[in-house]
């Protein structure tokens, strides 16, 4: 069992490098399901492994010169503070009904990163060689 | 490239947070795409600041969440440092995959986020 924790922390660190984002849609169910952790200690337990996870990725960025410092403070601190907002409301809205329009606002979303991905891709068809590193 | 204004960076985390808080997601996952689509952040700005301000947004709820009790250290420590040597990977292969190439993967991600979001 912590051979394949150990697998999926890795994974989760993957898809955070690749993607900028935090592991914790991998982390949560490995720290419930493969640990054994109830879904709020999972929870709470993913938010603090993914602080060096993504501590270790901007310092990696910062390195490859892709990092905006200011940008990725100034909406950390905003971030932070709503979702404090975004807790509170799951208590006043019909989460079930908003939950539906975010997936479909995921979806859209999906299309239109996927159409500038596509326009890109055609633009520069030699655009492979990889010009960050 | 200049950084975006003030209020544009609050509306960005403003956002980032409230869907995170609502739905339990991570902030990445809505703040790549804001930065894409909206700042026009090529994919690996976008990811760079996207894990800066995870830093800061999951200090600040890992500090409840340890005011709480309801942070296990050992469970963290067992995923947290096959993770950091993860992230070392994939920054490394995010720099010689195409930005466009990352955005198109990216996209896919999204469509199973939207699934896991609806069938939680």
């Amino acid at each position: 069992m912590i051979a394949l924790a150990i697998i999926i922390g890795v994974a989760a660190g993957v898809l955070s490098g690749l993607f900028g984002i935090g592991g914790g849609i991998l982390l949560v169910p490995a720290l419930a399901l493969v640990v054994g952790l109830d879904h709020v200690e999972a929870e709470a337990t993913s938010l603090l492994a993914i602080i060096p996870v993504a501590a270790v990725g901007a310092w990696r960025q910062k390195s490859y010169g892709n990092l905006d410092v200011r940008s990725g403070l100034t909406i950390g601190a905003f971030a932070a503070i709503a979702a404090i907002a975004g807790v509170a409301l799951v208590n006043v809205l019909p989460v079930e009904v908003v939950r539906y329009g975010f997936a479909a606002l995921m979806l859209y979303v999906a299309w239109r990163m996927a159409a500038s991905a596509i326009d890109q891709l055609r633009a520069e068809p030699d655009s492979t060689a990889s010009d960050g590193s | 490239m200049a950084s975006p204004r003030i209020s544009q960076l609050a509306i960005l985390g403003i956002a980032t947070g409230i869907f995170s808080g609502l739905f339990g997601v991570g902030g990445g996952i809505v703040l790549v795409p804001l930065l894409v689509l909206w700042v026009g952040f090529d994919e690996r700005r976008a990811a760079a600041t996207s894990l800066l301000a995870i830093v800061i947004a999951a200090s600040a709820g890992a500090a409840t969440q340890l005011i709480y009790g309801n942070v296990h250290f050992v469970a963290a420590l067992t995923v947290g440092i096959p993770a950091v040597g993860g992230v070392l990977i994939g920054t490394w292969l995010q720099q010689r995959i195409p930005v466009a190439v990352v955005q198109l993967l990216f996209s896919v991600l999204l469509v199973i986020v939207a699934a896991l979001v609806v069938f939680q």
